[in-house]
């Protein structure tokens, strides 16, 4: 079982790799989209308003970085692959990929986004922690919606009407806890908050790997 | 007649609640003064949400171990139920928010939550209506409400737990058990939470006998 999740993970960033299409397109969107916000606001010194713009801009990237991940490979190939593995294992890997992904983006946001439109972080280290455990979250819910997108009749919009409310509630633990990094609280208060969502992380996992079985079968 | 005694029962609870819950004695307290009777509206209508929505959920996953139909309407009818009375919960919250807190919408972690729930089963609706195959449409929908059910219990039950909210009975607030000191509001409560459950499973009652006839008129 951890064999088969090796390979397919591997066969994932051999597909990127090969193509590179899904990462230098995501990283254009980001990088754009923060000299846009840059030639609009020039500076934001609101600290509110500074991590919800960051965080929109994120999401957005998000949504638009794994709506694909179930699109690329047609009907057959997916066949083949659920009738050859674990289906279980199929998302697991969809998860890992996306998550790397993801967390990548976040970066490259966070460089851009500090450079054109100034660094309010006074922790740092915290922020970014929460900068990839906010990725994580974000890439293993996506990755499920995804799926369930791409079986419904896939209209580009309904990764986003699915996935948009549901994500309501990581992101505003996700967007409390980079504010209190932001103001540079500690651990003790924001501690809660990582856990929360380390734990939403599980909690998304485990669904994924249970439901998952039930959406490819027709 | 024997059949039907729920129906009486629902109407009589119902009946009760509105009379008792208007005219009854209710414990006086500061601001909150007769906007109090709003817990028997308000507070019961989401019990019996939230009691539908475990309905649906019950019968998503018993759709997808057992890949009957018939759960799968139960599903559906029940969340458009519990939909309904989460559309007269969210209403009769902001007319107590405004004789209370002054505003008919303020930004707390309970009222937020309780926006995107309605959000994420409208998205549940739509995700039903872009399938037309009736068993791929079951287990695609039933996937994601079970999969937003799980979310939604984490945004409306842990987090306005852990950060501050001004709803009674969140962030450090007293519930209502704290007011209640000689029990007349759980006089009304219990009974009113029975009644509105039971008006919502007659609904769903007619409305899937109603689905069935149509069903039997269209195969013909």
């Amino acid at each position: 079982m951890v064999q088969e999740l090796f390979y397919l993970v591997a066969k994932e960033f051999q597909l990127e790799w090969r193509q590179k299409s899904v990462i230098t397109g995501i990283l254009i969107y980001v990088i754009s989209t923060v000299f846009i916000c840059y030639l609009t606001f020039r500076q934001v010194i609101d600290i509110p308003t500074w991590n919800a713009l960051f965080w929109i801009i994120m999401v957005f990237a998000a949504v638009n970085a794994v709506a694909r991940s179930f699109m690329q490979e047609n009907r057959g190939v997916q066949l083949y692959y659920y009738t050859l593995l674990n289906p279980a294992m199929v998302i697991i890997s969809k998860i890992i990929y996306n998550t790397t992904l993801l967390m990548i983006v976040a970066l490259v946001n966070f460089l851009f986004y500090s450079l054109f439109l100034g660094n309010e972080v006074s922790d740092t280290r915290m922020f970014i922690f929460g900068l990839l455990l906010g990725s994580a979250c974000l890439a293993a819910t996506l990755t499920l919606i995804s799926a369930v997108a791409s079986r419904a009749n896939s209209s580009p919009s309904m990764m986003a009407i699915l996935s948009f409310p549901i994500l309501i509630p990581m992101l505003m633990t996700i967007m409390r806890f980079s504010k209190n990094a932001i103001d540079g609280i500690g651990w003790v208060i924001n501690g809660n908050y990582a856990l929360v969502l380390i734990a939403l992380f599980g909690m998304v996992v485990t669904l994924s790997y249970l439901l998952f079985p039930y959406l490819w079968r027709d | 007649m024997k059949k039907h005694w729920w129906k009486v029962l629902s109407g009589c609870l119902l009946l009760y609640t509105v009379i008792i819950g208007f005219l009854g004695d209710v414990p006086e307290m500061a601001i909150l003064n007769e906007t109090i009777r709003n817990l028997y509206f308000h507070v019961t209508m989401w019990f019996a949400m939230m009691i539908l929505l475990i309905v649906s959920l019950v019968n998503s996953i018993k759709y997808l171990g057992s890949s009957e139909l018939q759960a799968d309407v139960l599903a559906e009818e029940s969340a458009r139920v519990a939909m309904l009375f989460g559309i007269l919960g969210l209403l009769t919250g902001m007319i107590w928010a405004k004789y209370t807190w002054g505003a008919w919408w303020v930004n707390d972690v309970q009222l937020n939550g309780a926006a995107a729930t309605m959000l994420v089963y409208a998205a549940y609706f739509l995700l039903r209506n872009s399938m037309d195959d009736e068993q791929k449409r079951a287990r695609i929908s039933a996937v994601y409400s079970i999969f937003a059910f799980a979310m939604m219990v984490v945004f409306i039950i842990i987090l306005p737990r852990m950060t501050d909210s001004l709803h009674p009975g969140k962030g450090g607030n007293p519930g209502f058990s704290s007011y209640d000191l000689d029990h007349r509001l759980r006089l009304v409560f219990y009974p009113a939470v029975i009644g509105w459950t039971l008006l919502g499973v007659w609904m769903m009652n007619l409305k899937i006998r109603l689905r069935k006839l149509q069903h039997s008129v269209d195969s013909k």
